[in-house]
C-alpha cells in the first residue's frame, strides 16, 4: 500500500493575527489525533498561516485503515451444535468457520470479526468538517445565518488534498476542492494545485506561506533600508510578530517625519508608530530615535512612492494631534485636575478615581511612604483626564510622570508616577525609585482589595480586571524591590489568592522546586523577602547529603505527634529521658541550639536516625511517652520558622 | 494619477457603485444620530429574516469630538457612508475593493490591510465581528458582520461598511486638513462646515443647558415608553430612542453625567433600544401572518 501525502488549507477572510499560531497549534494537534486514533499512520509535517489562510500538510498517510480483527467468545462446546449454530448465525458466519479455544472453564466456540478498514479518503471527509469548526478561537462569528457554522471568520475556500484526489466534504456551503486563491492583489482568485506544488504556487500569485520566510523577509530588507544611513532597527519582536501574521507578501518601505516632532517625549512618538500604525522605529548611530520608520505593507513594491507618502501623511496627522494634546493639557496642572477624577470611573462598583486616589495616599502614608511618594500618589491618576491619554491609553502613567516632571515636581515624584504601571508583564522591570515601587504596590493592593470587596474575583480564565498582573506585580515588588511589607487584613479569599500568586512566582518565575516553596511557605509568607531568604538557604542545603534523610525523619516525626493526637506545645523534662540516643539527641539539639541550619542539619541527622531505630516512641508508660512526643515536637519546632520540612518529598518516604 | 475626486464626486461614485449592486439609496436620517449604523435603515433594518440592501450617506454627530473647528482631523459632525449587505455575499471583500477603484484608487499601486477590529455600540445592546480596513496606514473604513443588534441574535448576517468619507478625500486630494477638501470645484469644506462646527463646539461645550437637557431626556424616554406600548407605533419610538441617545451625548460633552449617573443613563436608553428591536421582530411576524 503506497504512502499518501495529505494537505489541508482553510481559506478564510483576514483572521486576528494573535490568534493564528494557537489555532495551528490546536488544528496540528487534532489532526495528528484523529491519524492515531483511527491508525491511518501519517504524521503531521508543518502546520503554517498567513492572515487568510490555515494550512496543515501531513505525509505518510495509507490509503485504506487497516482491517480490525476481533475475537469474539460464544458458548462453550458443552452446550452442543445448536447454540454453536446460533452464535455462528449472529455473526454472519456458518458453523464450519467457527474455530475453538481451551480455557480454564473448558472448551469454548471462538470467531475472529474482522471489519474491513475504511478507506482513509472517506474517514477524513467525514471528520474533517467537524474537526475544523472545533479549532478554537477567543471569539468566533456565524456568517451564514442564525444557527449556522461558527469560525473565527467567514471561510470561503478549502483544499484537501490526498495524494492528488480531492476529499470531498462541504463547510457552510464551500466545498473542497484542489484550488486555492492567492494575494488579494498579486494573485489569481482561483489557482489549481497539487500537494507538491502548493507552497510554489502560492508563491508565485504572491503569498509566501512560512511565517520565518515572512518574518526573514522583513528583517533581511528592513535592515537594507537602514545600512548607509547611521540608523538601526529598534528590536521589537511582538510588533515584529504582529507584522508577520497581518501579511502574506510583506514588503518594508522607510518613511521619515519632520526632525520638529523629536522636541517631543520619546515615549508618546513611539507610542503613536508602534501602537497606533505598527511601524518599527529607529535609532540614530547615538542610539536616539531618528526621524525615520519602517511600515511593512502587504504587497510587493511601492513603485511611485505613494504607500510611503500617504503613510508619512497619516504619521504627521497623528504628531500634530499629539502636539496639540501635548500644549493643551500643560494648560492645567495635574494638581488642577485632581476633583475631575470624581468623573472617571475606576469600577462602576467601587467608584471613581477620586475615591481611589484617596484610598492609595492614606496606603502610601501607612506603609512609611515619605512626602515624595504621597505627593505622587496624591497625582498619579490625573493624566486619565488630559487628552493625551484619552488618544494614547497604553500611555497612562508614563504621561503623568513627563507632566509632573515638565510642572516642576521633584525627580522621586514624576519619576514615581512614571513608573507607577510598572511591572506591566513578568519580563516588564519593576518601578526605578524607591518612591516608585511604593506607590505602584499601593495601587496594585488598593485594586485587589476593592475588587475582592466587591466580588469582582477572578475565575478561570476569566480575569477582566487584569488582578492576577497586579497580584504577581506586587509578589514581584516586595521581593524583588526588598521591601518590608507585610500584606495588610484581607478577606479569606484575598489571602488564597495571593498566597496562589505568590506560589507561582517562587515555582514558575523563579524556579524554586514546588516542595521547598510549600516547606518554606507553610513557615509563614507574610514577609516575602524572608522567604525568599528561607528558600535560598533551603534550597542551598537540599543537596547535602543529610538533608534529605533529615527531612524523611520530620515527616515521621509529624505522622507520629499526628497519631498520637499530640498538641501539647509543654517542654519536656530532660531528668526523664534515659541515657542513650533518646539523651543524646536531646543534648545534640541543645549543643546546636542557636546555630543556623546550615550547620545543625549535619550533626542531627545520625542522631535522629538512631533515635528512630532504638527508641521506642510509644512507650507504655504514659509520662515517658510524653516527654518523648515533646521531645520531637520541640524538634520540628526548632525548624519551622525556617521551613516545614515534612513537606519535601524525598525518596525515602516515612513510612 | 488622474485629478482626484471632489468630496461630492465621491459620494456620488460610491452611490453609484452601490446602486448597481441593489442597494437602495437612501438619503440621510434626519434625526441627530452619532453614527450610520442608528439610523432606522440600519439599526431596524438588519433585524428579522427579509433581505436588504441600503446605501446612504448619514452626518454623524458626535459632540464631544468638536474642536471649534481648530483641529485639522476632527469634527463634531462628520459624514458616513453607510452601505448594509443584508445577507452579505460570499465576494463582499472584492465588492468593497471594487468601490474603493469605483473612486480613483488603483490599489495596486498602495497597501491595504484588514486589521481586527471589533464593533460594539452597548446603547443599542449590538456587537459584530470585523476589521478597520487600512489604506497606506489610514483607517478608511469600518467593516463588519452584525452578529446582534438591539440583543437579538440577528437570522442574517449582513455586512455593514461604513466610510468615513472626510478622511477618505483628504487622502484622495492629499490635503493634511480636512477643511481645506474640495467639495465641488472652486468650494472647500470649510465654507460649507466650519461655521457649523465652531458654534456646535461652543453649544455642546459651553452654552447648553444641562438642567433642560436632563428634562428632556426624561421626557424623550417617557414618550418611548408610552409608544412602545401600541403595536404600531415603532418607529416613532425609535426616533425617541435617537433623541435620547442625542441628548446623553450632549449631557456628556457637558462633564453632566457623573460616574455613578452614567452607567444608569446608558442602561436607560439600552432598555429603550431593546424594547423598540423586539417591538420590531414583533410588528414583522405579525405582518407575515397577515400577509399569509
Amino acid at each position: 500500500m503506497s504512502a499518501l501525502p495529505f494537505l489541508l488549507e482553510i481559506g478564510t477572510e483576514e483572521i486576528p493575527d494573535w490568534m493564528i499560531t494557537p489555532a495551528l497549534n490546536n488544528l496540528q494537534d487534532m489532526f495528528q489525533a484523529l491519524l492515531d486514533q483511527q491508525a491511518l499512520g501519517g504524521l503531521v509535517n508543518s502546520v503554517k498561516a498567513t492572515p487568510r489562510r490555515l494550512v496543515l500538510q501531513a505525509s505518510s498517510l495509507i490509503e485504506r485503515q487497516p482491517d480490525a480483527d476481533e475475537l469474539v467468545m460464544g458458548p462453550p462446546k458443552s452446550a452442543g451444535t445448536g447454540a454453536a449454530t446460533g452464535f455462528a448465525k449472529k455473526m454472519g458466519t456458518s458453523l464450519d468457520q467457527l474455530g475453538t479455544q481451551s480455557t480454564a472453564k473448558g472448551d469454548y466456540y471462538i470467531f475472529t470479526k474482522r471489519t474491513p478498514g475504511l478507506a482513509t479518503a472517506a474517514i477524513l471527509a467525514r471528520d474533517l468538517p467537524n474537526l475544523i469548526l472545533k479549532i478554537q478561537w477567543p471569539k468566533s462569528m456565524y456568517w451564514n445565518g442564525k444557527g449556522s457554522e461558527r469560525f473565527i471568520r467567514p471561510i470561503r475556500w478549502i483544499v484537501a488534498l490526498l495524494g492528488n484526489a480531492v476529499v470531498p466534504f462541504e463547510i457552510g456551503g464551500v466545498h473542497s476542492g484542489n484550488a486555492t486563491s492567492g494575494h488579494r492583489l498579486l494573485g489569481k482568485s482561483s489557482i489549481l494545485v497539487t500537494s507538491d506544488d502548493f507552497e510554489e504556487q502560492l508563491k508565485t500569485n504572491g503569498v509566501v506561506l512560512s511565517a520565518e520566510e515572512r518574518l526573514e523577509k522583513i528583517e533581511t530588507e528592513t535592515a537594507a533600508l537602514a545600512e548607509g544611513k547611521g540608523l538601526r532597527v529598534k528590536p521589537d519582536p511582538d510588533l515584529l510578530h504582529t507584522l508577520v501574521y497581518i501579511t502574506e507578501f510583506p514588503t518594508p518601505i522607510l518613511g521619515s517625519f519632520d526632525r520638529q516632532y523629536l522636541e517631543l517625549p520619546q515615549e508618546v512618538l513611539v507610542t503613536v508608530m508602534r501602537h497606533h500604525q505598527k511601524y518599527l522605529s529607529l535609532q540614530d548611530t547615538n542610539g536616539n530615535l531618528a526621524s525615520h520608520f519602517i511600515a511593512v505593507m502587504n504587497t510587493n513594491a511601492d513603485p511611485e512612492g505613494l504607500v510611503r507618502h500617504g503613510n508619512e501623511r497619516v504619521l504627521r496627522a497623528r504628531f500634530n494631534d499629539a502636539r496639540f494634546f501635548w500644549d493643551t493639557d500643560q494648560k492645567r496642572s495635574l494638581e488642577a485636575r485632581l476633583p475631575d477624577l470624581k468623573n472617571v470611573t475606576f469600577q462602576a462598583k467601587v467608584g471613581s478615581y477620586f475615591d481611589k486616589t484617596t484610598r492609595v495616599v492614606e496606603l502610601v502614608k501607612q506603609l512609611g511612604g515619605d512626602q515624595h511618594a504621597q505627593r505622587a500618589a496624591s497625582l498619579c491618576k490625573c493624566d486619565l483626564t488630559t487628552d493625551m491619554v484619552k488618544e494614547f491609553t497604553d500611555l497612562q502613567g508614563i504621561v503623568g510622570g513627563l507632566y509632573a516632571q515638565a510642572q516642576g515636581e521633584s525627580k522621586e515624584v514624576w519619576r514615581a508616577i512614571y513608573d507607577h504601571y510598572k511591572p506591566l508583564s513578568m519580563e516588564d522591570e519593576i518601578p526605578a525609585t524607591p518612591q516608585g515601587r511604593l506607590l505602584s504596590l499601593a495601587d496594585k493592593w488598593d485594586t485587589l482589595v476593592s475588587c475582592f470587596n466587591v466580588g469582582l474575583i477572578p475565575s478561570g480564565s476569566r480575569d477582566p480586571f487584569a488582578l492576577r498582573r497586579a497580584a504577581q506585580g506586587v509578589v514581584r515588588i516586595i521581593v524583588e524591590g526588598k521591601l518590608k511589607f507585610e500584606f495588610p487584613k484581607a478577606s479569606e479569599e484575598l489571602r488564597e489568592f495571593m498566597r496562589d500568586r505568590v506560589e507561582y512566582y517562587f515555582r514558575d518565575v523563579r524556579s524554586f522546586a514546588y516542595d521547598e516553596v510549600r516547606a518554606c511557605m507553610a513557615a509563614g509568607w507574610s514577609d516575602l523577602v524572608d522567604l525568599e531568604t528561607r528558600l535560598k538557604r533551603v534550597q542551598a542545603v537540599r543537596p547535602t547529603p543529610d538533608f534529605e534523610p533529615l527531612a524523611a525523619s520530620f515527616k515521621r516525626i509529624k505522622n507520629i505527634l499526628k497519631q498520637a493526637g499530640y498538641t501539647d506545645g509543654g517542654t519536656y523534662r530532660e531528668d526523664r529521658f534515659e541515657p542513650g540516643p533518646e539523651l543524646e539527641l536531646h543534648r545534640e539539639i541543645r549543643r546546636t541550639d542557636g546555630q543556623p541550619l546550615e550547620a545543625r542539619i549535619g550533626p542531627l541527622r545520625p542522631k535522629v536516625d538512631l533515635f528512630f531505630d532504638k527508641v521506642l516512641v510509644n512507650a507504655p508508660d504514659p509520662e515517658v511517652r510524653r516527654n518523648r512526643l515533646a521531645l520531637l515536637h520541640s524538634l520540628l519546632q526548632e525548624f519551622s520558622t525556617i521551613a516545614d520540612f515534612s513537606e519535601i518529598v524525598t525518596e525515602r518516604q516515612a513510612p | 494619477m488622474s485629478k482626484p475626486l471632489t468630496f461630492q464626486e465621491t459620494v456620488f461614485r460610491l452611490k453609484q457603485y452601490w446602486s448597481d449592486r441593489g442597494c437602495i439609496i437612501q438619503e440621510p436620517y434626519d434625526v441627530e444620530v452619532g453614527a450610520g449604523t442608528m439610523a432606522p435603515e440600519t439599526f431596524l433594518r438588519v433585524l428579522g429574516p427579509d433581505p436588504y440592501r441600503v446605501a446612504y450617506v448619514q452626518p454623524s454627530r458626535r459632540p464631544a469630538d468638536g474642536r471649534y473647528g481648530e483641529n485639522p482631523n476632527r469634527l463634531y459632525k462628520h459624514q458616513q457612508l453607510q452601505v448594509i449587505l443584508k445577507p452579505s455575499p460570499a465576494d463582499v471583500i472584492d465588492q468593497y475593493l471594487g468601490s474603493l477603484e469605483a473612486i480613483g484608487i488603483d490599489l495596486r499601486k498602495h497597501d491595504i490591510k484588514f486589521e481586527e477590529d471589533n464593533w460594539e455600540a452597548p446603547t443599542l445592546g449590538a456587537w459584530g465581528i470585523g476589521w478597520q480596513v487600512m489604506l497606506d496606514g489610514l483607517e478608511i473604513t469600518q467593516f463588519t458582520y452584525f452578529q446582534q443588534c438591539g440583543g437579538i441574535d440577528l437570522d442574517l448576517v449582513p455586512a455593514e461598511l461604513t466610510y468615513g468619507l472626510e478622511r477618505i478625500v483628504a487622502f484622495l486630494q492629499n490635503t493634511d486638513s480636512v477643511y481645506d477638501i474640495e467639495w465641488t470645484p472652486g468650494v472647500r469644506y470649510s465654507q460649507v462646515r466650519f461655521l457649523e462646527e465652531q458654534q456646535f463646539s461652543k453649544y455642546n461645550f459651553e452654552l447648553a443647558d444641562v438642567s433642560m437637557l436632563w428634562q428632556l431626556f426624561d421626557l424623550h424616554e417617557k414618550e418611548c415608553q408610552r409608544l412602545l406600548k401600541f403595536p404600531d407605533a415603532v418607529l416613532p419610538a425609535y426616533d425617541q430612542v435617537l433623541k435620547c441617545s442625542h441628548v446623553f451625548n450632549l449631557l456628556d460633552s457637558r462633564g453632566a453625567i457623573s460616574v455613578t449617573e452614567r452607567v444608569g443613563v446608558i442602561g436607560r436608553v439600552r432598555r429603550l433600544a431593546l424594547g423598540v428591536a423586539q417591538a420590531w421582530m414583533k410588528q414583522g411576524q405579525a405582518n407575515q401572518e397577515a400577509v399569509a
